[in-house]
């Protein structure tokens, strides 16, 4: 076998370099990498806008979001078009409430969800997957089977009846989702480990007698970045579809709050009634929003794979 | 392996006892019951209907009766919300639907998923891959609960090509829809780790000298990049087959279907216990069906796998 | 003994119907003349699949839909909810109305040829209070007050004690422990509907499914496919038969209020619901087949008066300025906008024999209420800095949504009252509410017969369904008064003056059925109020 001389001797190299050291050249080459990815930095643009947007948008606002505009309740297909006139700068909803506040107040729910309910997901799904993984044995056959009892969960099951048994909140949002989400990602991440183990610098590492955790946090997690990152950046928007589908079925943030995909969902409802920018302007923000963690997440992966290098 | 095999499917029984155990633990948890309703029953009427169904026993003993009614009749109980029918019933009728939808959008998504996803690799920073990319990412932010009434808007009410929903036994114009809307999202999913995983692949030290050897493309990426590269995806693949066999709620409340995937919700919703159990063992089983398949396909894959 | 003779009105006309041949294609309706369509399918939406098909057993208004269709009762309603006679031709009853004797019509069949009987409807009915079949409905055999049926449900005496006796086989008596004027109206109700002993025990739980279901009704089940479809047709050993003029009447079920507009939209319903809200815009396009009517249902919100209820509702002033401050004509209008009307009382208008009574909060103007409520409100020691706050609790339905937050901001923004608005699941919800977890919380009531009482009973202090523990003996008293009274409907009026005064809840409309009918489609009796509809009244105008 060729193929792997050079990454054995600069796994070598690296044992014998301080960890600090190999850590921060990897960060910065990464760093460096995703700067020359055009996609992912104007993704990474937009997605600053979006947010900045959410920050400085509400201090543009005429109407709350839950304040009811009480002239263009109920007619709101023939007057609660978006207009500047009135301070509905994005119109209105079915009740006559400004889509400008919601659509900000929304957005952020979403991506606040979705990011954290997707850090939670990854963080206990990768240390999970890749101590199966590595360390294998009964062990692993533990942990996997555990997964496969909670993975055959149906996870619609488990969110409502978290959304049932506690009070709806954030908190339950982000627990519930984050709780189901780590199971799949668990999985990919044994897979890849699994195949890394045999890998000869994972062998060398183990014969030079460095501790398992040590080997798991310094050579499988890295190596792992890459599928990490595109599953974490799938995951993402995953969170934010799981968090509207929820709101779909109307076990999602309390009003007078709300999330993209409740107003997606009852834009999509009423497209038929001449509502159109009802689904359209929170849609455009949820497409923009999660196309740009897609690119971000790409370009992420280019960046972090170590095989890249 | 045929010894692995054998011995996964033993430990899957202990796991299924565990599901059973957790499910309905879990789901008696939840507030009200199956016979909570706008109208209070009076409680000689919920006496007599607990009793019917058991419900007035401990619940060890629920479980026992239930676990030994599987393994004995394989009957899975009553229905507590459609009281003519036996989950057995509703799964027989709900499962060959979902079944059907499930395994065309399956395939489908399969199959343009990987093709958009080595096309994309192959021609990585190319107008094509930006296509594919594009493609792939739109088709997967847009919530089927959107595309779904869309469809129906579009080829129903202003073409008038298919039906609005229903299911007719799966003629083809009743599966077209349900297809497209199950499928898309599945199908950027696979292109992107399919995508992501050849780009890997590609870039490997091992197909580096296989080209500097001067390899034909094409064997490149048959011989030896394929295997390795399609790793991850069967990983995905996995448990989409489970979930796209099983249904989606989305799918069978838009199109009528008549499929179990209404059943996950509405079951846990109406504290329909036996269908949910019914629902969830039916999940358990097909998962652990195809985690032990994925690990199959793993080591023939990959032979560095040792088990 | 007196025979009520009203009743063989509907008769008359059936009898003139008699004979038409409706096969041909150039048929007219024999009543309206109109020409009928070839095709005479008739199909509708409906919201979700049917719990069952077992009239004894089943609790839905869609199921008992289909199964008036399958079966026939001892009476029916006519398209104005009058009652009209069915299995049976008529009924006799003593003096104080506790023994009713039915006469079955000899004609009568099941759909295997044989005769409906006496011992049938015996059979059926104690089915229904069996406690082995432990059907959640056998409530309504106790409110139909048949002597025994209480004890039987409650398992202290045998199935065979029930007040009904096969006289022979057309003769059916019926003993009552009270006495009910508007018992022949409850007989109407799938509960009370005759199945075949003979199939039911062959069959066991199997025997509603299409291949072993007999029934003696107008329609047979021929098509049952779980969550998509119902198809019945025409049963030709239907001893009307000649006056069915629909051969087919297909359910789909179609969960989405939007998608199913589409499909109706796209010609695959001939009925629909109006998604809410869009009754007005579809009115002015559509004004052929948009349709209101009002129904025998009431919208409120209770307050939890018991002692886990907050201290400020045991106030009447706040109750009073809550319930002022809701402008209804903005939710009728323009949140629901499906020509709901405005409610002041808990009974809707549309209850037979009840007149609304001039109530003062009804007929004051809105401006004049909010400033009393302000008064009210300010009175009660509740300012700016001393806001009310509460919590109010509804379940999750977009429509319930809408309602609560448009209420909310009305409580806001003119008495600047906080509210907090919590939307639970369904049974999560009952749950919370039946154990007088919340402040305020939702509710509504469909009546169970077309009598004030159904509704009134409600806010006794006995009735187990009185969430908000409104407590008040002089209702009661009044209540139990109006049971045996010839003319209850002065006492009516008086309890709803009296919760009009104390608002234990706060009435805010009265539901309205709001439907898409197609052109096509004749003989829907939007007139009922109970819309309890027969396939059989239905016809198909040919375009």
């Amino acid at each position: 076998m060729v193929f792997d001389t050079d990454r054995m001797t600069r796994i070598s190299d690296d044992m014998v370099e301080a960890e600090a050291v190999k850590g921060r050249s990897l960060w910065q080459d990464a760093w460096g990498r995703f700067f020359r990815n055009k996609a992912a930095v104007v993704s990474l643009v937009v997605l600053s806008l979006i947010v900045l947007f959410t920050i400085i948008g509400p201090y543009f606002a005429v109407w709350s979001n839950e304040e009811i505009d009480w002239n263009l309740m109920g007619n709101a297909a023939t007057a609660g078009q978006p207009s500047i006139e009135n301070g509905h700068y994005f119109g209105v909803d079915d009740l006559g409430r400004d889509l400008y506040s919601r659509t900000i107040q929304a957005t952020q729910t979403s991506l606040i969800v979705g990011v954290i309910g997707a850090l939670v997901a990854v963080f206990i799904g990768t240390l999970y997957g890749a101590t199966a993984g590595f360390v294998g044995g009964w062990v692993d056959n533990l942990m996997m089977r555990t997964v496969d009892i909670l993975i055959a969960i149906p996870y619609m099951f488990i969110i409502i009846l978290l959304m049932v048994m506690f009070e709806r909140s954030f908190f339950m949002l982000f627990v519930g989702i984050g709780v189901v989400s780590w199971l799949d990602m668990s999985r990919i991440v044994r897979g890849q480990t699994l195949s890394l183990k045999h890998k000869e610098f994972v062998e060398a590492a183990h014969a030079a007698g460095v501790g398992s955790f040590t080997i798991i946090t310094r050579h499988i997690i890295p190596n792992l970045l890459g599928i990490v990152a595109v599953y974490a950046s799938l995951l993402v928007p995953l969170m934010i579809l799981t968090e509207s589908f929820i709101s779909f079925l109307g076990l999602g943030v309390q009003e007078p709050n709300t999330s993209l995909g409740a107003l997606i969902s009852e834009g999509a409802g009423t497209i038929i009634y001449g509502t159109l920018w009802q689904l359209l302007i929170p849609l455009f923000f949820f497409v923009v929003s999660l196309m740009s963690l897609f690119f971000i997440g790409d370009g992420l992966r280019d960046a972090l794979d170590p095989k890249d290098r | 392996m045929l010894n692995y095999i054998l011995r996964r499917v033993f430990v899957a029984i202990p796991t299924l006892l565990i599901l059973i155990v957790l499910c309905f633990l879990l789901m008696h948890s939840a507030p009200g019951g199956p016979f909570t309703s706008e109208r209070p029953l009076p409680p000689q009427v919920l006496a007599n209907i607990q009793a019917k169904y058991g419900l007035d026993q401990p619940m060890i003993v629920q479980m026992w009766n239930y676990v030994v009614g599987i393994v004995t009749n394989f009957d899975f109980g009553p229905s507590f919300q459609y009281k003519d029918r036996s989950v057995n019933d509703l799964i027989a009728a709900g499962f060959p639907v979902t079944l059907t939808y499930g395994s065309i959008s399956f395939v489908l998504a399969t199959v343009v998923g990987v093709s958009l996803g080595v096309a994309a690799a192959l021609k990585h920073n190319t107008l094509l891959d930006y296509i594919a990319v594009g493609v792939a990412f739109s088709a997967q932010v847009l919530p089927n609960f959107v595309m779904a009434p869309i469809l129906v808007i579009i080829f129903t009410w202003q073409l008038g090509w298919l039906p609005g929903g229903g299911w007719e036994g799966g003629k083809w114009p009743f599966l077209v829809m349900p297809v497209i809307a199950l499928s898309t999202s599945y199908m950027a999913s696979i292109a992107r780790i399919t995508r992501s995983s050849m780009l890997e692949v590609l870039n490997s030290n091992f197909i580096r000298t296989a080209k500097a050897k001067g390899l034909p493309t094409r064997t490149i990426i048959w011989r030896h990049a394929m295997k390795p590269a399609m790793l991850p995806v069967i990983s995905y693949l996995g448990p989409s087959f489970v979930a796209m066999i099983t249904g989606s709620v989305v799918i069978d409340m838009y199109f009528s279907t008549g499929g179990i995937g209404l059943h996950f919700v509405n079951a846990a919703l109406n504290r329909d216990y036996s269908v949910m159990l019914g629902v969830t063992i039916l999940f358990g089983v097909l998962t652990i069906l195809f985690n032990l398949v994925v690990d199959v396909l793993y080591a023939w894959l990959d032979p560095k796998i040792r088990y | 003994m007196k025979i009520a003779q009203n009743l063989f009105a509907g008769l008359l006309t059936s009898t003139f119907l008699a004979g038409a041949a409706f096969a041909d294609s150039h048929a007219t309706h024999p009543v309206t003349g109109q020409a009928l369509a070839s095709d005479q399918t008739f199909t509708y939406r409906l919201l979700d699949d049917i719990p069952s098909f077992d009239p004894q057993v089943l609790e839905d208004v869609d199921g008992s839909a289909i199964a008036r269709d399958l079966f026939e009762g001892l009476m029916n309603q006519d398209t104005d909810g009058n009652l009209i006679p069915g299995v049976a031709t008529g009924f006799t009853t003593n003096d104080d109305k506790t023994v009713y004797t039915f006469t079955l019509r000899p004609e009568a069949v099941w759909s295997n040829g044989e005769q409906v009987t006496a011992g049938d409807f015996v059979y059926a009915w104690k089915r229904a209070v069996d406690p082995e079949l432990a059907s959640p409905y056998s409530w309504f055999m106790e409110l139909m007050s048949i002597e025994n049926a209480k004890e039987i449900i409650a398992g202290e005496k045998p199935l065979d004690d029930l007040g009904v006796t096969a006289i022979d086989d057309q003769t059916l008596e019926v003993r009552l422990t009270a006495s009910l004027s508007y018992f022949p109206q409850m007989v109407t109700q799938a509960t009370t509907f005759p199945v075949l002993q003979s199939v039911v025990e062959a069959h066991g739980s199997d025997w509603t499914k299409p291949e072993n279901i007999i029934g003696n009704g107008a329609f047979k089940l021929v098509e049952y496919v779980p969550g998509e479809r119902v198809v019945r047709e025409r049963n030709e050993t239907y001893w009307d038969n000649a006056n069915t003029i629909l051969d087919k009447t297909i359910a789909l079920v179609i969960n989405d209020e939007n998608q199913a507009y589409t499909r109706y939209l796209a010609g695959e319903l001939d009925r629909t619901e109006v998604p809410s809200g869009q009754y007005p815009a579809l009115k002015a396009e559509f004004p052929d087949e948009a349709v209101s009517f009002p129904r025998l249902c009431n919208y409120y919100y209770t307050f939890n008066l018991s002692d886990s209820g907050p201290e400020a509702f045991k106030d009447v002033r706040v109750r009073q300025a809550l319930a002022l401050a809701v402008d209804r004509k903005i939710i009728t209008e323009k949140v629901l906008a499906g020509g709901q009307p405005e409610a002041y009382t808990f009974t809707p208008g549309a209850t037979a024999g009840f007149e609304i009574p001039e109530v003062e909060i009804a007929t004051m103007s809105q401006s004049d209420r909010d400033m009393k409520a302000k008064e009210l409100l300010a009175e009660a020691g509740y300012d700016a800095s001393n806001p009310l706050s509460f919590d109010v609790l509804f379940n999750t339905s977009e429509a319930h949504n809408k309602v609560a937050v448009a209420m909310s901001q009305m409580w806001k923004q003119k008495l600047g009252v906080q509210v907090n608005l919590a939307n639970q699941e369904w049974k999560t919800f009952l749950e919370t509410r039946g154990n007088q977890d919340f402040q305020l919380a939702r509710g509504a009531w469909c009546g169970d017969y077309n009598e004030a009482s159904t509704f009134l009973d409600l806010l006794t202090g006995p009735s187990g369904y009185n969430d908000g523990k409104y407590s008040n003996p002089k209702v009661d008293e009044l209540m139990i008064e109006a049971r045996s009274s010839n003319d209850p409907q002065p006492l009516y009026k008086e309890v709803e003056e009296i919760l009009a005064s104390e608002m234990p809840v706060i009435p805010i409309y009265h539901y309205a059925g709001v439907y898409m009918l197609d052109t096509d489609l004749g003989g829907w009796p939007v007139d009922n109020v109970q819309q309890r509809w027969y396939s059989r009244q239905l016809y198909k105008i040919a375009e």
